[in-house]
Protein backbone atom coordinates (compact mmCIF):
# COMPACT_ATOMS: atom_id res chain seq x y z
CA UNK A 1 0.00 0.00 0.00
CA UNK A 2 2.86 2.39 0.68
CA UNK A 3 4.76 1.49 -2.45
CA UNK A 4 4.63 4.53 -4.73
CA UNK A 5 5.13 4.04 -8.44
CA UNK A 6 6.11 6.41 -11.28
CA UNK A 7 3.69 7.09 -14.11
CA UNK A 8 2.94 9.62 -16.84
CA UNK A 9 -0.13 11.86 -17.07
CA UNK A 10 -1.67 11.00 -20.46
CA UNK A 11 -5.07 12.68 -20.19
CA UNK A 12 -6.83 15.42 -18.23
CA UNK A 13 -10.03 13.69 -17.24
CA UNK A 14 -11.86 16.43 -15.30
CA UNK A 15 -10.05 19.74 -14.88
CA UNK A 16 -12.39 21.16 -12.22
CA UNK A 17 -12.01 18.05 -10.02
CA UNK A 18 -8.27 17.93 -10.86
CA UNK A 19 -8.55 14.39 -12.17
CA UNK A 20 -6.27 12.96 -14.84
CA UNK A 21 -5.44 9.60 -16.34
CA UNK A 22 -2.00 8.28 -15.43
CA UNK A 23 -0.23 5.50 -17.33
CA UNK A 24 1.81 3.32 -14.98
CA UNK A 25 3.76 0.79 -17.03
CA UNK A 26 0.85 0.33 -19.44
CA UNK A 27 -1.91 0.31 -16.81
CA UNK A 28 -4.09 3.41 -16.99
CA UNK A 29 -6.23 4.77 -14.20
CA UNK A 30 -8.02 7.94 -13.19
CA UNK A 31 -5.75 9.66 -10.69
CA UNK A 32 -6.22 12.68 -8.45
CA UNK A 33 -3.78 15.44 -9.46
CA UNK A 34 -4.62 17.94 -6.68
CA UNK A 35 -1.21 17.64 -4.98
CA UNK A 36 0.75 18.53 -8.13
CA UNK A 37 -1.45 21.44 -9.22
CA UNK A 38 -0.54 25.01 -8.19
CA UNK A 39 -0.92 28.54 -9.51
CA UNK A 40 2.37 28.14 -11.34
CA UNK A 41 1.44 24.70 -12.63
CA UNK A 42 -2.29 24.66 -13.50
CA UNK A 43 -4.04 21.37 -14.20
CA UNK A 44 -3.86 21.85 -17.99
CA UNK A 45 -0.05 21.88 -17.74
CA UNK A 46 0.01 18.46 -16.07
CA UNK A 47 -0.28 16.64 -19.43
CA UNK A 48 2.93 14.70 -19.98
CA UNK A 49 4.16 15.13 -16.37
CA UNK A 50 5.96 12.20 -14.84
CA UNK A 51 4.52 11.77 -11.35
CA UNK A 52 4.72 9.47 -8.35
CA UNK A 53 1.39 7.75 -7.72
CA UNK A 54 0.30 6.58 -4.26
CA UNK A 55 -3.12 4.97 -3.75
CA UNK A 56 -4.70 6.83 -6.66
CA UNK A 57 -3.14 10.24 -5.95
CA UNK A 58 -0.24 11.85 -7.78
CA UNK A 59 1.91 13.04 -4.89
CA UNK A 60 4.83 14.76 -6.58
CA UNK A 61 6.23 15.56 -10.02
CA UNK A 62 9.46 13.81 -10.95
CA UNK A 63 12.17 16.34 -11.80
CA UNK A 64 14.00 14.88 -14.83
CA UNK A 65 17.08 17.05 -14.26
CA UNK A 66 17.44 15.92 -10.65
CA UNK A 67 16.92 12.28 -11.71
CA UNK A 68 19.73 12.69 -14.26
CA UNK A 69 21.97 14.39 -11.68
CA UNK A 70 21.53 11.50 -9.21
CA UNK A 71 22.35 8.97 -11.94
CA UNK A 72 25.32 11.06 -13.03
CA UNK A 73 26.75 10.98 -9.49
CA UNK A 74 26.55 7.21 -9.50
CA UNK A 75 28.09 6.97 -12.98
CA UNK A 76 30.98 9.17 -11.84
CA UNK A 77 31.47 6.84 -8.90
CA UNK A 78 31.65 3.98 -11.43
CA UNK A 79 34.20 5.85 -13.55
CA UNK A 80 36.34 6.61 -10.51
CA UNK A 81 36.24 2.94 -9.46
CA UNK A 82 37.13 1.93 -13.02
CA UNK A 83 40.02 4.41 -13.13
CA UNK A 84 41.30 3.18 -9.76
CA UNK A 85 41.14 -0.42 -10.94
CA UNK A 86 43.02 0.50 -14.11
CA UNK A 87 45.65 2.30 -12.01
CA UNK A 88 46.00 -0.68 -9.70
CA UNK A 89 46.25 -3.05 -12.70
CA UNK A 90 48.93 -0.96 -14.39
CA UNK A 91 50.77 -0.59 -11.09
CA UNK A 92 51.08 -4.40 -10.85
CA UNK A 93 53.06 -4.52 -14.07
CA UNK A 94 55.66 -2.24 -12.55
CA UNK A 95 55.94 -0.11 -15.67
CA UNK A 96 55.67 3.68 -15.26
CA UNK B 1 9.93 1.35 -16.85
CA UNK B 2 11.24 4.92 -16.86
CA UNK B 3 12.57 6.21 -13.52
CA UNK B 4 12.74 2.61 -12.28
CA UNK B 5 15.08 0.61 -14.54
CA UNK B 6 17.93 3.13 -14.55
CA UNK B 7 17.92 3.09 -10.73
CA UNK B 8 18.43 -0.68 -10.83
CA UNK B 9 21.54 -0.64 -13.05
CA UNK B 10 23.90 -3.32 -11.67
CA UNK B 11 27.06 -1.65 -13.01
CA UNK B 12 26.33 1.57 -11.12
CA UNK B 13 25.27 -0.58 -8.14
CA UNK B 14 28.68 -2.25 -7.98
CA UNK B 15 30.38 1.15 -8.02
CA UNK B 16 28.23 2.40 -5.13
CA UNK B 17 28.88 -0.81 -3.18
CA UNK B 18 32.62 -0.33 -3.75
CA UNK B 19 32.30 3.18 -2.34
CA UNK B 20 30.35 1.86 0.69
CA UNK B 21 33.10 -0.71 1.34
CA UNK B 22 35.76 1.98 1.21
CA UNK B 23 33.84 4.25 3.60
CA UNK B 24 33.09 1.32 5.93
CA UNK B 25 36.78 0.41 6.02
CA UNK B 26 37.74 4.00 6.86
CA UNK B 27 35.11 4.10 9.60
CA UNK B 28 36.10 0.63 10.83
CA UNK B 29 39.59 1.94 11.46
CA UNK B 30 38.09 4.50 13.87
CA UNK B 31 35.70 2.29 15.82
CA UNK B 32 35.29 -1.34 16.87
CA UNK B 33 31.51 -1.75 17.05
CA UNK B 34 29.61 -2.34 13.80
CA UNK B 35 27.68 0.62 12.44
CA UNK B 36 23.93 0.35 12.86
CA UNK B 37 21.90 2.22 10.27
CA UNK B 38 18.11 2.08 10.50
CA UNK B 39 15.90 2.27 7.45
CA UNK B 40 12.71 3.65 8.94
CA UNK B 41 10.34 2.92 6.10
CA UNK B 42 8.86 -0.44 5.18
CA UNK B 43 9.27 0.41 1.49
CA UNK B 44 13.03 0.45 2.01
CA UNK B 45 12.90 -2.81 3.96
CA UNK B 46 11.06 -4.34 1.01
CA UNK B 47 13.67 -3.09 -1.50
CA UNK B 48 16.57 -4.23 0.69
CA UNK B 49 15.27 -7.80 0.76
CA UNK B 50 13.96 -7.95 -2.78
CA UNK B 51 17.32 -6.94 -4.23
CA UNK B 52 19.46 -8.69 -1.62
CA UNK B 53 21.26 -5.48 -0.67
CA UNK B 54 22.31 -6.67 2.79
CA UNK B 55 24.41 -9.42 1.26
CA UNK B 56 26.47 -6.87 -0.67
CA UNK B 57 27.43 -4.87 2.41
CA UNK B 58 30.64 -5.12 4.42
CA UNK B 59 30.45 -6.94 7.75
CA UNK B 60 30.72 -3.83 9.92
CA UNK B 61 27.53 -2.34 8.45
CA UNK B 62 24.27 -3.56 9.96
CA UNK B 63 20.90 -2.47 8.64
CA UNK B 64 18.24 -2.22 11.34
CA UNK B 65 14.72 -2.53 9.97
CA UNK B 66 12.51 0.14 11.52
CA UNK B 67 8.82 0.45 12.37
CA UNK B 68 7.73 2.35 9.25
CA UNK B 69 5.22 -0.21 8.07
CA UNK B 70 1.80 1.11 9.13
CA UNK B 71 0.11 -2.27 8.92
CA UNK B 72 2.81 -3.80 11.10
CA UNK B 73 2.40 -1.29 13.92
CA UNK B 74 -1.40 -1.58 14.02
CA UNK B 75 -2.22 -3.01 17.46
CA UNK B 76 -4.62 -5.89 18.06
CA UNK B 77 -7.15 -3.59 19.75
CA UNK B 78 -7.53 -1.43 16.66
CA UNK B 79 -8.07 -4.49 14.47
CA UNK B 80 -10.84 -5.52 16.91
CA UNK B 81 -12.35 -2.03 16.57
CA UNK B 82 -12.21 -2.34 12.77
CA UNK B 83 -13.99 -5.70 13.03
CA UNK B 84 -16.66 -4.24 15.32
CA UNK B 85 -17.44 -1.67 12.62
CA UNK B 86 -17.07 -4.05 9.65
CA UNK B 87 -19.42 -6.66 11.12
CA UNK B 88 -22.33 -4.23 11.51
CA UNK B 89 -25.11 -5.19 9.07
CA UNK B 90 -25.43 -1.69 7.60
CA UNK B 91 -21.70 -1.28 6.96
CA UNK B 92 -19.63 -1.86 3.82
CA UNK B 93 -16.06 -1.80 5.08
CA UNK B 94 -13.30 -0.88 2.62
CA UNK B 95 -9.61 -1.45 3.16
CA UNK B 96 -6.25 -1.68 1.43
CA UNK B 97 -5.47 -5.34 0.78
CA UNK B 98 -2.46 -5.28 3.15
CA UNK B 99 -4.67 -5.02 6.22
CA UNK B 100 -6.96 -7.98 5.48
CA UNK B 101 -4.85 -10.66 7.14
CA UNK B 102 -3.76 -8.71 10.24
CA UNK B 103 -4.94 -10.81 13.18
CA UNK B 104 -7.27 -9.28 15.77
CA UNK B 105 -7.74 -10.94 19.14
CA UNK B 106 -10.28 -13.37 17.66
CA UNK B 107 -9.98 -13.08 13.91
CA UNK B 108 -8.84 -11.03 10.92
CA UNK B 109 -10.87 -8.96 8.47
CA UNK B 110 -10.35 -11.72 5.90
CA UNK B 111 -11.95 -14.27 8.24
CA UNK B 112 -14.82 -11.88 8.98
CA UNK B 113 -15.32 -11.45 5.24
CA UNK B 114 -15.45 -15.24 4.81
CA UNK B 115 -18.15 -15.30 7.51
CA UNK B 116 -20.27 -12.88 5.51
CA UNK B 117 -19.24 -9.38 6.57
CA UNK B 118 -19.31 -6.90 3.66
CA UNK B 119 -15.59 -6.15 3.48
CA UNK B 120 -14.07 -4.99 0.21
CA UNK B 121 -10.52 -4.31 -0.90
CA UNK B 122 -9.93 -0.92 -2.51
CA UNK B 123 -6.88 0.54 -4.19
CA UNK B 124 -7.61 4.11 -3.15
CA UNK B 125 -9.78 6.01 -0.65
CA UNK B 126 -11.40 7.67 -3.68
CA UNK B 127 -12.68 4.20 -4.68
CA UNK B 128 -14.33 3.97 -1.24
CA UNK B 129 -16.01 7.35 -1.74
CA UNK B 130 -17.26 6.31 -5.20
CA UNK B 131 -18.67 3.15 -3.63
CA UNK B 132 -20.53 5.27 -1.06
CA UNK B 133 -22.14 7.24 -3.89
CA UNK B 134 -23.13 4.03 -5.66
CA UNK B 135 -24.56 2.47 -2.48
CA UNK B 136 -26.56 5.28 -0.84
CA UNK B 137 -28.35 2.82 1.48
CA UNK B 138 -25.08 1.48 2.90
CA UNK B 139 -22.66 3.00 5.39
CA UNK B 140 -19.32 2.88 3.57
CA UNK B 141 -16.32 3.04 5.92
CA UNK B 142 -12.73 3.46 4.75
CA UNK B 143 -9.96 1.94 6.89
CA UNK B 144 -7.49 4.86 6.97
CA UNK B 145 -3.96 3.53 7.43
CA UNK B 146 -0.52 4.94 6.97
CA UNK B 147 1.96 7.69 7.65
CA UNK B 148 2.11 11.06 5.87
CA UNK B 149 2.37 9.27 2.53
CA UNK B 150 -1.26 8.18 2.60
CA UNK B 151 -2.72 10.80 4.99
CA UNK B 152 -3.15 13.41 2.19
CA UNK B 153 -5.21 10.97 0.11
CA UNK B 154 -7.55 10.34 3.06
CA UNK B 155 -7.73 14.07 3.81
CA UNK B 156 -8.51 15.03 0.20
CA UNK B 157 -11.16 12.30 0.04
CA UNK B 158 -12.84 13.58 3.22
CA UNK B 159 -12.76 17.12 1.80
CA UNK B 160 -14.47 15.80 -1.32
CA UNK B 161 -17.10 13.92 0.70
CA UNK B 162 -17.71 17.12 2.66
CA UNK B 163 -18.01 19.24 -0.50
CA UNK B 164 -20.35 16.77 -2.20
CA UNK B 165 -22.32 15.98 0.97
CA UNK B 166 -21.73 12.21 0.84
CA UNK B 167 -23.06 11.53 4.34
CA UNK B 168 -22.93 7.71 4.19
CA UNK B 169 -19.12 7.81 3.96
CA UNK B 170 -16.74 7.76 6.94
CA UNK B 171 -13.11 7.05 7.78
CA UNK B 172 -11.80 4.82 10.56
CA UNK B 173 -8.55 6.70 11.07
CA UNK B 174 -5.43 4.88 12.15
CA UNK B 175 -3.16 7.41 10.53
CA UNK B 176 0.11 7.98 12.32
CA UNK B 177 2.87 10.56 12.06
CA UNK B 178 6.56 9.90 11.57
CA UNK B 179 8.29 12.35 13.90
CA UNK B 180 6.99 11.01 17.26
CA UNK B 181 7.91 7.54 16.01
CA UNK B 182 11.48 8.59 15.38
CA UNK B 183 11.63 10.23 18.81
CA UNK B 184 10.38 7.03 20.46
CA UNK B 185 13.12 5.06 18.71
CA UNK B 186 15.80 7.61 19.56
CA UNK B 187 14.74 7.67 23.21
CA UNK B 188 14.79 3.87 23.54
CA UNK B 189 17.74 3.16 25.84
CA UNK B 190 18.24 -0.35 24.42
CA UNK B 191 18.66 0.82 20.87
CA UNK B 192 21.99 2.19 19.78
CA UNK B 193 21.91 3.56 16.25
CA UNK B 194 24.45 5.49 14.19
CA UNK B 195 22.20 7.00 11.53
CA UNK B 196 19.02 6.81 9.49
CA UNK B 197 17.98 6.13 5.93
CA UNK B 198 14.97 8.46 5.90
CA UNK B 199 11.52 7.85 4.41
CA UNK B 200 11.39 9.35 0.91
CA UNK B 201 7.67 9.47 0.34
CA UNK B 202 6.76 10.78 3.78
CA UNK B 203 9.32 13.55 3.26
CA UNK B 204 7.87 14.31 -0.16
CA UNK B 205 4.82 15.45 1.85
CA UNK B 206 6.28 16.97 5.05
CA UNK B 207 9.61 18.33 3.75
CA UNK B 208 13.04 18.14 5.35
CA UNK B 209 12.64 20.57 8.26
CA UNK B 210 10.85 18.16 10.68
CA UNK B 211 14.02 16.02 10.88
CA UNK B 212 16.36 18.81 12.00
CA UNK B 213 16.09 17.66 15.63
CA UNK B 214 17.81 14.34 14.83
CA UNK B 215 21.09 16.08 14.12
CA UNK B 216 20.63 18.87 16.65
CA UNK B 217 19.48 16.81 19.64
CA UNK B 218 20.78 13.32 18.89
CA UNK B 219 23.83 14.11 16.75
CA UNK B 220 22.88 11.60 14.08
CA UNK B 221 22.77 11.85 10.28
CA UNK B 222 19.65 11.14 8.24
CA UNK B 223 19.56 10.83 4.45
CA UNK B 224 16.16 11.00 2.75
CA UNK B 225 16.17 8.13 0.28
CA UNK B 226 14.41 6.88 -2.83
CA UNK B 227 13.17 3.32 -3.06
CA UNK B 228 15.11 1.73 -5.90
CA UNK B 229 18.18 -0.34 -4.97
CA UNK B 230 20.64 2.30 -6.23
CA UNK B 231 18.83 4.95 -4.19
CA UNK B 232 19.12 2.93 -0.99
CA UNK B 233 22.79 2.11 -1.58
CA UNK B 234 23.67 5.70 -2.42
CA UNK B 235 21.83 6.94 0.67
CA UNK B 236 23.75 4.48 2.81
CA UNK B 237 27.01 5.78 1.31
CA UNK B 238 25.88 9.34 2.14
CA UNK B 239 25.14 8.39 5.77
CA UNK B 240 28.59 6.78 6.07
CA UNK B 241 30.25 9.83 4.50
CA UNK B 242 28.54 12.06 7.09
CA UNK B 243 29.75 9.80 9.91
CA UNK B 244 33.28 9.91 8.52
CA UNK B 245 33.15 13.71 8.24
CA UNK B 246 31.65 14.04 11.72
CA UNK B 247 28.48 15.65 10.32
CA UNK B 248 24.91 15.08 11.55
CA UNK B 249 22.70 16.66 8.90
CA UNK B 250 19.50 16.12 6.98
CA UNK B 251 20.53 15.28 3.43
CA UNK B 252 18.30 14.48 0.48
CA UNK B 253 19.25 11.72 -1.96
CA UNK B 254 15.75 11.69 -3.50
CA UNK B 255 15.80 15.15 -5.04
CA UNK B 256 13.97 14.02 -8.16
CA UNK B 257 10.81 13.77 -6.01
CA UNK B 258 11.39 15.39 -2.62
CA UNK B 259 11.40 19.19 -2.48
CA UNK B 260 12.96 20.86 0.55
CA UNK B 261 9.63 22.19 1.85
CA UNK B 262 7.52 19.17 0.90
CA UNK B 263 4.09 19.48 -0.70
CA UNK B 264 2.00 22.46 0.40
CA UNK B 265 -1.32 21.16 -0.99
CA UNK B 266 -0.91 17.90 0.92
CA UNK B 267 0.18 19.65 4.13
CA UNK B 268 -2.79 22.02 4.00
CA UNK B 269 -5.25 19.17 3.40
CA UNK B 270 -3.86 17.27 6.40
CA UNK B 271 -4.02 20.34 8.66
CA UNK B 272 -7.57 21.10 7.54
CA UNK B 273 -8.99 17.63 8.14
CA UNK B 274 -6.92 16.04 10.91
CA UNK B 275 -5.73 16.83 14.43
CA UNK B 276 -3.41 14.99 16.78
CA UNK B 277 -4.79 12.51 19.31
CA UNK B 278 -3.33 12.80 22.79
CA UNK B 279 -2.16 9.20 22.63
CA UNK B 280 -2.15 6.41 20.11
CA UNK B 281 -1.18 2.83 20.72
CA UNK B 282 1.34 1.05 18.53
CA UNK B 283 2.01 -2.64 18.24
CA UNK B 284 5.28 -3.36 19.98
CA UNK B 285 6.05 0.26 20.83
CA UNK B 286 3.21 0.92 23.29
CA UNK B 287 1.39 4.21 23.56
CA UNK B 288 3.14 7.15 21.88
CA UNK B 289 1.84 10.66 22.71
CA UNK B 290 0.63 12.82 19.80
CA UNK B 291 1.45 10.17 17.21
CA UNK B 292 -2.03 9.38 15.87
CA UNK B 293 -4.50 11.50 13.91
CA UNK B 294 -8.25 11.91 14.18
CA UNK B 295 -10.74 13.93 12.15
CA UNK B 296 -11.32 17.46 13.41
CA UNK B 297 -13.85 20.27 13.35
CA UNK B 298 -16.55 20.04 10.67
CA UNK B 299 -15.00 16.82 9.38
CA UNK B 300 -15.49 14.94 12.66
CA UNK B 301 -18.87 13.83 11.32
CA UNK B 302 -16.97 11.61 8.88
CA UNK B 303 -15.21 9.89 11.80
CA UNK B 304 -16.29 6.23 11.90
CA UNK B 305 -15.36 5.98 15.60
CA UNK B 306 -17.91 8.67 16.40
CA UNK B 307 -20.53 7.21 14.08
CA UNK B 308 -20.31 3.61 15.34
CA UNK B 309 -19.59 2.25 18.80
CA UNK B 310 -16.19 0.58 19.02
CA UNK B 311 -14.82 -1.38 21.99
CA UNK B 312 -11.63 0.75 22.02
CA UNK B 313 -9.86 -1.75 24.23
CA UNK B 314 -6.15 -2.12 24.56
CA UNK B 315 -5.38 -5.76 23.78
CA UNK B 316 -2.04 -7.37 24.47
CA UNK B 317 -0.08 -8.84 21.57
CA UNK B 318 0.00 -12.66 21.45
CA UNK B 319 2.64 -13.93 23.85
CA UNK B 320 4.53 -15.92 21.22
CA UNK B 321 4.80 -12.90 18.92
CA UNK B 322 7.95 -10.79 19.05
CA UNK B 323 6.90 -8.16 16.51
CA UNK B 324 7.70 -5.44 19.01
CA UNK B 325 11.30 -6.58 19.30
CA UNK B 326 11.56 -6.84 15.51
CA UNK B 327 10.03 -3.38 15.00
CA UNK B 328 12.55 -1.83 17.34
CA UNK B 329 15.40 -3.69 15.66
CA UNK B 330 16.31 -5.56 18.86
CA UNK B 331 16.05 -8.95 17.19
CA UNK B 332 16.14 -10.09 13.57
CA UNK B 333 12.95 -11.70 12.23
CA UNK B 334 14.41 -15.21 12.13
CA UNK B 335 15.38 -14.93 15.79
CA UNK B 336 11.68 -14.86 16.72
CA UNK B 337 10.54 -18.17 18.21
CA UNK B 338 7.60 -18.58 15.83
CA UNK B 339 9.20 -17.21 12.60
CA UNK B 340 8.44 -19.49 9.67
CA UNK B 341 6.90 -22.18 11.87
CA UNK B 342 3.72 -21.07 13.62
CA UNK B 343 3.88 -17.66 11.95
CA UNK B 344 3.89 -17.49 8.13
CA UNK B 345 2.35 -15.02 5.62
CA UNK B 346 -0.62 -17.41 5.16
CA UNK B 347 -1.27 -17.77 8.90
CA UNK B 348 0.42 -14.79 10.52
CA UNK B 349 0.53 -14.37 14.29
CA UNK B 350 2.09 -10.94 14.15
CA UNK B 351 1.57 -8.07 11.73
CA UNK B 352 5.22 -7.98 10.60
CA UNK B 353 4.49 -11.22 8.74
CA UNK B 354 1.41 -9.76 7.02
CA UNK B 355 2.43 -6.80 4.90
CA UNK B 356 4.97 -7.16 2.10
CA UNK B 357 6.65 -4.17 3.75
CA UNK B 358 7.01 -6.00 7.06
CA UNK B 359 10.49 -7.22 7.93
CA UNK B 360 9.31 -10.77 8.74
CA UNK B 361 7.36 -11.20 5.50
CA UNK B 362 10.28 -9.76 3.54
CA UNK B 363 12.72 -12.22 5.10
CA UNK B 364 10.25 -15.07 4.61
CA UNK B 365 9.34 -14.26 0.98
CA UNK B 366 12.81 -13.52 -0.30
CA UNK B 367 14.48 -16.29 1.69
CA UNK B 368 17.69 -14.47 2.51
CA UNK B 369 19.19 -17.54 4.11
CA UNK B 370 22.75 -16.54 3.35
CA UNK B 371 22.18 -13.35 5.36
CA UNK B 372 20.73 -15.43 8.18
CA UNK B 373 23.74 -17.73 8.23
CA UNK B 374 26.25 -14.87 7.87
CA UNK B 375 24.78 -12.91 10.75
CA UNK B 376 24.01 -16.01 12.79
CA UNK B 377 27.63 -17.10 12.91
Amino acid sequence: MCLGIPGKVVEIHDATKKLGVVDVGGVRRVTNLACIVSDEHPVEDCMGDWVLVHVGFAMSRIDPEEAERTLELMRELGEVAEAQRAMAESGKGGTP
Amino acid sequence: MKYVDEFRDPVAGRAVVARIKQLAADLGAQRDAPLKIMEVCGGHTHAIFKFGLEEMLPENIELVHGPGCPVCVLPVGRVDDALAIAERPEVTFTTFGDALRVPGSKRSLLEAKASGADIRTVYSPSDALELAKQLPDRQVVFFGLGFETTIPSSALTVLQAHAEGVENFSVFSNHITIVPTLRAILDDPDLRLDGFIGPGHVTMVIGEAPYQFIGEQYNMPIVISGFEPLDVLQSLAMVLQQLLDGRAEVENQYKRLVRHDGNAVAQNAIAEVFELREHFEWRGLGSIPESGLQLRGPYARFDAEKRFAVPALSVEDPKACQCGEVLKGRIKPWECKVFGTACTPETPIGACMVSSEGACAAYYNYGRLSTVSKVGQ
